[in-house]
This record gives structure tokens, C-alpha cells and sequence, in this order.
């Protein structure tokens, strides 16, 4: 039973389709770049900036917007892309990105992009500060709070002791408007996660630390929106909601590959296609793509 | 002499000089900046007592957050509320934090250019009995390399409390170094203090002044004690209390050494990357003088008596006077 109606479904599911080509293109124009993550988690920022959060782009300091804290930088190409989707910068901008000078840094930098809310790469510490502005927000509001922080976080970068630290911290802290969305890609660098390094049952994982848990579709736009309107309603535990995805979701021959985790259409394995045909082809399955949603793109 | 506008005590000399641990005038500078400004916010890792943020946290628990023993954390955690507007101090042991924790620090705190402001407790050697996995003689190297960060290393309490109030006042990061150990009070209520201003604290009324000695943290007593000693024997030395090491008081320190033309930095800390390093980058630029470094000479402490161990490891008051007479003797040969 979903909130959304087929209208507004079909519309995110083309805003989404757009997205991924801005990422296809704003990577093959830098020549470097992370491309499997982006495309997986095109759908859950979409969902984000075109429904789930309360923003403004043309406001980006209002200061009761919800927060989007992204711990993993290197998928950023889905973060600048949704956002100049949104209307936070024009979508020319995209070309920028990785390039000297650029406001579009390789891994966000807040100093260059003031509209960010964090600066990451360095992987594992997005969920502290997360956590830390939510803190400070009940300093100022207590449970009255209006506003919600959504950290988004990888599977692989849940390596990282810290993200452990402020897991236990938000579960003491109880804080209820700290929204975590998990990207279960099962991919890695080095490889698929369970080979690098077992993250087994992430449910019972959260589970113990006293998280509120959901595991869903990340794909499924009805899933996305219920499952955060489910976490915003939980009241005494942080949420966790882990978004099965499928890496390089959208292009099939990037699809699941842990090789596409960080290189640019251009430069990936040729298992499907030369190099050279790389670009042309990932767009052309998302030009594709978009002719199949079901009420056509409008 | 002691110079009469820096408003010294008057008994730094006196075999019954009052002595007070440095961080204690953190807690007491700490305690003041949270009445004054409700965005101060107080954040520990497990250390509340040693780090002297108990008063605080006593006094504002609604503002206080204990993070357990979870040093990175603590600094992104810190990051985030300072995002949001807060004025956070973090406390733990410096080497802990920003030992343990120092990409944190880079990326969440000064790459993000947030004012979160770092009290590292229990630096340097005179830590003591604990031994060399807990005497941090490395952290003003780790901090003094990162943009947007500004180190202080205050020489006694009373400073140490002024540069708590002062960091407070400050949209920047900060890192304050704090020591455990009772150190004899130099400063009064009244003695100037501003981050990046180093200050005269002595020189010579009689003779001509032939080297400055730049010290900081608790070593700058043992300083003024050389130039003391040194001034009874007629040689004048001029003492600069270097209690901001970044950004460096150019100004002042050229001053001095353009007139000594010989310079011996003291501090409790790994002379690789240290305050001397810093002085030393700053003069080899400008002014180039023979310099001699009073400091840990690229090995780890070991259990002991404070005072044992900053002489064994070459900080004590002969080893001052020492690196005083070697510059003298390169500027003359």
C-alpha cells in the first residue's frame, strides 16, 4: 500500500532515468569516477529531493530543511546530479565535475559547494555528524524537532569501526529523527562484501544496537517512500533503513560488476563492450529504459 | 628581567611559587564560555574528570555528551553539531584525540571548516608513570600541518583558561594543549592574552640581549628560570611565551631575534615537526639565525617522575642553558 500515486511513481521513476544519464555524462566528461554506486542509488535520490525531504533549492540554508549528510563521497556524481535536477545549480554545471576550479570537487567539499551540508570521502564518518547535528538540534528543539537527518551510507563502509561508534551513540541518545539509509550493493572495491569482509546479517547488526529496521527494494519507488515514511514515524530509536540495490543499476553490462565500482564509462571492462563504445552504449540502455516506464516520459 | 607590561606574578621565582595543573584552567575557562554563550556544547570520551570537564557537565547536562570511549567519534560527532551552530570542545587525552583520531579531525572538522574546539590533555612527557603509550609528544605536529586549524599551547592555567574563553570566542578550529601535571604560574588574571599574539616575558635591563629562547607550554618557566641565571651572569636572553604556535607571531619573534641573532626553542614535544620546526621555517625564510632545538630528540618517553623524565629526555633546565651557550658559540665563530 503505497502514499504515491501511478502519476507521481512514473514521474520519479523518469526523473531518475534522467539522472543516471547526467551521471553517465558528467563522468565520461571528467575521465574519472565512481559509476556503479551513483547509478544504484539514482532511485533513492530521487526519492529524496523529489518527495521524501522538506528542502528548498532556491533556499538551500533554510533552516528547518531536513539534512542529507552523504558518508560515502564517492558517489557524489548522484548527489550533484539530483541536485541540479532539483534546481540547486544548472544542469551545465555537471560538466564540471572533477575539473580545476570546479564547485563539483572528485568528493564533495562544503567549502566549495556551501550548499552541502557535510564535506566527505574519507568513508565512515558521515553517520557521526549526522548524529552530531541531530544531537544539537534537540539541544535547540528536544523531541519537538521538526526536522530529519538522513544519512546515506554504503554497505562496504560499514568496515569502518567508527560507523560503529555512532551507532552505539544514536541507539544511547535515542534519536529519533536520524534516518539511515543503507546502499547494500554487496560490492566493494577489492570485490563482492561478503568476501572482503562479512558484513552477514546487517538487520541483526542494527537490530542489536536497538536501531528500528527495515530492509527493502531499493528500486522500488513505493518501497523507498513508505519505508521513510515508516522511519519518520518511529519515535524512540534512530532508524536504519538498508536499500537492497543492484550496482550500475539501469546500464546491464555495469550491472552487479564490482569493476564498474570506481571507473568512468570509458574505462571499464570490456566484457560487453570496447571502451570506445562504453558511453554511447550506457546511454542508449537508459534512452531505452526510459521508453519502457510504463506511461512513457512525458 | 621580567617584563612589567606582561603583569607577571610576582613570586615565579620563589621557592613557594604556586603551582596548578594546566587543564585545570581549561574546565574553569570552559565553565565561564558555556554561561556566556549557550551554543558552547561539551563532548567526552570517557575522560570527564582528568579532561576537567566535569564542572561543565555538571552545571549543563542538557549540553554535555558523554561519547564513551570512542575517540573518532568524538571529533565527527562534534563536526556535525558545530553544522548546526554549536561551539563544541571536545576533551580527551592528546594522544587519543587528535592522536587517534586525526583524519576525523582533518576532514570532519577543518576540511569542513567547522569551530570545533580540541582540548588535548595530558601532553607532552610529564605525564609521567602512565609511560610512552600515553605521553603524546607529537600532537603539535599532527595539528600545526592541517588548514583552518589554529594551536595553542598555553603555559600555565590562568592562560589556559583565557585561551578556552578565546577559542570559544573563535569561528575557527582549535586545538588547545593541556597538561596534567601542576605547573608553576607564570601569568596573572591581567597579562595580555590573543590567539596568535606571542608575548615578551623577559629580557635583559643591563646588557645588550644575545639570544631569544621561545618556548612553550609548561617549559616556558624552565626558560625564564635560564634567562634568569644566564642574566646574573651577565649575558642577556630574552624569553618569548610562544602560547599560539599557528599562525606564528612573526612579528614578534623577528623582532627578538633581529636583535639577538640566535634563537633555542623550547618545548615538550618531538623536535621533528614541532614549535621549533615552525619558528625554524619562519626564520630560515626571513632571518636566519644559528638555532639550537630543546625538545624530544625522535624517541618515546618511558615511565618516571615528571620532572625525571623531562631532564632524561633533555628538556630540563641545564639542557636549556646548554642550547642557550651553543648558539651563543656558533654566533661567534
Amino acid at each position: 500500500m503505497s502514499n504515491l500515486s501511478d502519476d507521481k511513481i512514473c514521474e520519479l521513476e523518469q526523473t531518475a532515468n534522467r539522472i543516471r544519464q547526467s551521471i553517465i555524462a558528467m563522468l565520461v566528461s571528467a575521465g574519472s569516477g565512481h559509476t556503479a554506486g551513483p547509478l544504484g542509488m539514482a532511485d533513492i535520490f530521487t526519492y529524496l529531493y523529489f518527495g521524501g525531504m522538506s528542502h528548498d533549492p532556491k533556499n538551500p540554508k533554510w533552516t528547518d530543511r531536513d539534512r542529507l549528510i552523504l558518508s560515502n563521497g564517492h558517489i557524489c556524481p548522484v548527489l550533484y546530479a539530483t541536485m541540479a535536477h532539483a534546481g540547486y545549480f544548472p544542469l551545465e554545471e555537471l560538466e564540471t565535475l572533477r575539473q580545476f576550479g570546479s564547485r563539483l570537487q572528485g568528493h564533495p567539499h562544503r567549502e566549495f559547494l556551501p550548499m552541502l551540508e557535510n564535506s566527505s570521502g574519507p568513508l565512515g564518518s558521515g553517520l557521526s555528524q549526522a548524529l552530531g547535528m541531530a544531537l544539537a538540534d534537540r539541544i535547540d528543539y528536544g523531541k519537538q524537532s521538526r526536522k530529519f537527518f538522513f544519512c546515506l551510507t554504503g554497505d562496504g563502509e560499514l568496515n569502518e569501526g567508527q560507523n560503529w561508534e555512532a551507532i552505539m551513540m544514536a541507539s544511547k541518545e535515542k534519536v529519533h529523527n536520524l534516518i539511515v539509509i543503507v546502499d547494500r550493493n554487496n560490492i566493494q572495491i577489492d570485490g563482492f562484501t561478503e568476501d572482503i569482509m562479512p558484513l552477514n546479517s546487517l538487520r541483526k547488526k542494527f537490530e542489536a544496537f536497538n536501531f528500528h529496521v527495515q530492509e527493502i527494494d531499493g528500486h522500488n519507488f513505493e518501497a523507498i517512500s513508505d519505508s521513510i515514511n515508516q522511519a519518520k514515524a518511529v519515535y524512540d530509536m534512530p532508524s536504519v533503513i538498508i536499500a537492497h540495490t543492484i550496482p550500475g543499476k539501469g546500464v546491464p553490462f555495469m550491472e552487479r560488476d564490482y569493476r564498474w565500482h570506481g571507473v568512468p564509462p570509458g574505462k571499464g571492462p570490456e566484457d560487453f563492450y570496447k571502451k570506445d563504445e562504453q558511453n554511447a552504449k550506457a546511454i542508449d540502455e537508459l534512452r531505452s529504459l526510459g521508453g519502457k516506464i510504463k506511461c512513457g516520459d512525458k | 628581567m621580567l617584563i612589567t607590561e606582561q603583569k607577571l606574578r610576582k613570586d615565579i621565582f620563589d621557592e613557594k611559587n604556586e603551582s596548578v595543573a594546566i587543564r585545570v584552567g581549561f574546565g574553569l575557562g570552559l565553565l565561564e564560555a558555556a554561561k556566556k554563550d549557550e551554543r558552547v556544547v561539551g563532548l567526552c570520551a570517557d575522560l570527564v574528570e582528568s579532561t576537567k570537564m566535569e564542572d561543565f557537565a555538571k552545571e549543563f547536562p542538557k549540553r554535555f555528551f558523554e561519547v564513551g570511549v570512542a575517540e573518532q567519534n568524538l571529533a565527527s560527532v562534534a563536526s556535525g553539531m558545530a553544522a548546526m551552530g554549536k561551539i563544541p570542545f571536545i576533551s580527551s587525552y592528546a594522544m587519543f584525540s587528535p592522536g587517534r583520531n586525526w583524519e576525523q579531525i582533518r576532514t570532519t572538522i577543518c576540511y569542513n571548516d567547522v569551530p570545533v574546539k580540541i582540548a588535548g590533555s595530558h601532553a607532552g612527557i610529564s605525564v609521567g608513570p602512565d609511560g610512552g603509550t600515553h605521553q603524546a609528544v607529537e600532537d603539535i605536529a599532527l595539528m600545526r600541518v592541517i588548514p583552518n586549524m589554529i594551536v595553542i599551547s598555553p603555559c600555565d592555567s590562568v592562560e589556559a583558561k583565557k585561551a578556552t574563553l578565546a577559542a570559544a570566542g573563535n569561528d575557527k578550529p582549535v586545538y588547545i594543549r593541556l597538561a596534567r601535571e601542576a605547573t608553576p604560574l607564570i601569568t596573572t588574571e591581567e597579562t595580555p592574552f590573543e590567539i596568535g599574539k606571542a608575548s615578551r616575558l623577559f629580557e635583559s635591563s643591563k646588557t645588550k640581549n644575545s639570544v631569544t629562547i621561545i618556548a612553550t607550554g609548561a617549559l616556558v618557566f624552565n626558560a625564564l628560570r635560564v634567562a634568569q641565571k644566564f642574566e646574573a651572569e651577565g649575558v642577556g636572553v630574552i624569553v618569548i611565551n610562544l602560547s599560539t604556535i599557528k599562525p606564528l607571531d612573526k612579528k614578534t619573534i623577528l623582532e627578538a631575534v633581529k636583535e639577538t641573532k640566535a634563537a633555542v626553542t623550547v618545548e615538550e614535544h618531538q623536535i621533528a615537526g614541532g614549535m621549533g620546526s615552525a619558528v625554524a621555517e619562519f626564520l630560515a625564510q626571513t632571518f636566519p639565525v644559528p638555532m639550537d632545538f630543546v625538545g624530544v630528540n625522535d624517541v618515546f618517553g618511558q615511565s618516571g617522575k615528571p620532572q625525571q623524565l623531562i631532564e632524561h629526555y633533555g628538556m630540563g633546565e641545564d639542557s636549556i642553558y646548554n642550547a642557550v651557550n651553543n648558539v651563543l658559540r656558533r654566533k661567534h665563530d
